[in-house]
């Protein structure tokens, strides 16, 4: 593992409502390395969201603190670029205005108008939706969406790329789609990532790292799996790998047998 | 899909009459008949065909509502043909308000003039009441959608001030203003703004948490997260409230100038009555409906421009 690029240290949340204080999140201890692709995952209700939005700085901690290159995060920022589970694009911008406002606002005084129109194109090629650049999000696809979304994110060039459960919405074959493409971008641009999914099989094919947390209330780190496979990894290949199987036989256990919610869904 | 060339006709064309030709063969459908026959038209004699659809969009558009139209006149004329009828046919009353009609811009000095000058008067007060409610609306509203703390302090007051009847208002701008045309452009203002200031509030306060979101990690400053995202994210709202605006200040303010005299649409109508000329009435009633419908129709219009289409016209 490299060195801890993002740290979270002996995080802690409890919201407090009406009198009453839930403990959400309970001594998670983490550390990411740089170029690190992570994965958390979990039942829902288990507090996975609320601490990618810690990471993001959208959510204080109530104890402990998030490090990211050595500098406290307390508030968000685009150096954590967030791709949120709706895509969240605005409607009225068409697909490139939603690129360049992140692109403007991020970039204003260190590029030239010339240069953000070009960057904000390169990162609309990376995830293929140039073509659609005059489109609105009403007008294309909820893959597509997601993969502006991306762009979007991708823009603002993030030390770390936080991606909350980002295929949940779509169908298994634009899922499918859209994990390559993410692995290529991963592969090529080396970005820290780290993503909140519900996915066994998503999480393996795609992380170095799987974190598995208990349920909540007060959910921890349970486990954190090592996923010793290969780079780049052919989704059809792994469909027999022991390793794969392995991995993905151990979140499973984590999740169903020893985890198991306990509530009916 | 390759291209469908014309010379290709038959088995594109058989298949698409096979297809619908069931359907518009009962006569419990007759639109798909249509669809059918249309279809079968396009690819034999295109030019033909085309200014034949094109006729039937026009009468689709416009035979509907021709139709109550002309039956409505025709009640109309029936109830009020006999010699001892309270109101005039409509043959009497376009006999009547010919001149009216035909000459609105006839201006004899005083009060004596045609209608337009009373609509452009009746117009003129409703576009600066209007205007400002507009504004002040929209203002107080973001300040209402944006802080908990104003909503709480504001909204009860709001919730009944918005209660009070548009006239109830006038005495009170007399008794202010100490002169009807203010008072006229206040009970406008007062009328219009309940609605624009609500929708406003509605619309700011729900704003999506994800563009907040999106706004917080861009570091987008206030100036740039309400130009950029809130005005855009509430503007169906806001033009919802601007509309039923216009449509409140198009109601009160014939109300109001009845009350307030001078030149402008409500007191024409008044002055028609005090006078018996009912005819002139009926044909101002027209004007009124129909001037209201593209005050309503040309807000609509701006909303849809301005949030590009997400607004609902």
């Amino acid at each position: 593992m490299a060195s801890a690029y993002l740290s979270i240290e002996q995080v802690g949340k409890s919201f407090t409502r009406g009198g009453s204080t839930t403990q959400v999140l309970a001594d998670i201890d983490l550390k990411v390395g740089r170029g690190e692709y992570i994965s958390i995952i979990g039942h829902s209700g288990c507090g996975k969201s609320t601490l990618l939005n810690i990471v993001a700085g959208l959510t204080p901690v109530s104890t402990g603190a998030v490090l990211l290159d050595n500098s406290e995060v307390n508030a968000p920022g685009p150096d954590r670029a967030v791709v949120f589970q709706n895509h969240s694009l605005l409607p009225w911008l068409t697909v490139y205005d939603n690129v360049r406002l992140a692109v403007d606002k991020v970039f204003r005084g260190r590029k030239s108008a010339a240069e953000r129109h070009d960057w904000t194109m390169h990162n609309l090629d990376l995830v293929q939706m140039a073509h659609a650049r005059t489109r609105r999000p009403s007008e294309i696809s909820g893959g597509m969406k997601q993969r502006v979304g991306i762009a979007r994110a991708l823009a603002m060039e993030p030390k770390v790329l936080l991606l909350d459960e980002p295929f949940g919405a779509l169908d298994a074959l634009t899922r499918a789609h859209l994990q390559d493409s993410v692995m290529q971008i991963h592969a090529s641009l080396g970005n820290t990532v780290m993503m909140i999914t519900h996915d066994v099989d998503e999480a393996v094919l795609l992380s170095d790292r799987i974190v598995m947390m208990t349920n909540g209330p007060a959910a921890r780190i349970g486990e954190i799996l090592d996923v010793p496979l290969a780079r780049p990894r052919e989704r059809l290949d792994l469909v027999a790998d022991p390793t794969y199987l392995r991995c993905r036989a151990a979140v499973l256990k984590f999740l169903y047998e020893r985890h198991r919610l306990v509530e009916a869904a | 899909m390759s291209v469908p060339a014309r010379d290709n006709v038959p088995t594109l064309d058989s298949a698409a009459v096979r297809e619908s030709l069931p359907l518009g063969g009962t006569k419990v459908a007759p639109f798909p008949k249509v669809q059918a026959l249309s279809v079968a038209t396009t690819r034999t004699r295109p030019r033909g065909a085309r200014l034949l659809k094109l006729a039937r969009t026009v009468a689709g558009e416009v035979v509907p509502p021709l139709i109550p139209l002309l039956v409505l006149l025709g009640v109309w004329e029936l109830l009020c043909a006999g010699p001892d009828a309270a109101l005039p046919p409509p043959s009497r009353v376009l006999a009547d308000t010919w001149e009216l009609i035909t000459d609105p811009f006839y201006d004899r000095g005083g009060l004596d003039k045609g209608l337009f000058w009373h609509l452009l008067a009746s117009l003129q007060r409703v576009l600066l009441g209007y205007s400002l409610a507009a504004v002040g609306g929209v203002a107080v509203g973001t300040l209402i959608g944006q802080s908990q703390w104003a909503m709480r302090s504001l909204d009860p007051l709001f919730q009944v001030l918005r209660t009070v009847p548009p006239l109830a208002w006038l005495p009170l701008a007399l008794a202010a203003f100490k002169s009807g045309e203010p008072s006229a452009i206040f009970v406008i203002f007062i009328t219009a703004v309940w609605p624009i200031v609500i929708n406003t509030a509605v619309g700011i306060r729900n704003i999506p948490e994800d563009y907040r979101n999106v706004a917080r990690v861009l570091q987008l400053n206030p100036l740039e997260y309400a130009v950029k995202i809130m005005i855009p994210a509430a503007a169906p709202y806001i033009f919802t409230g601007l509309r039923i605006g216009i449509g409140l200040s198009w109601l009160a303010i014939v109300a109001a100038e009845m009350l307030i005299g001078g030149v402008g649409i409500g007191f024409f109508i008044w002055d028609a009555w005090n006078s018996s000329l009912i005819s002139d009435i009926i044909v101002a009633l027209i004007y009124v409906g129909i001037i209201g419908f593209f005050l309503d129709r040309s807000v609509a219009l701006v909303g849809v421009l301005v949030t590009r289409g997400t607004a609902t016209s």
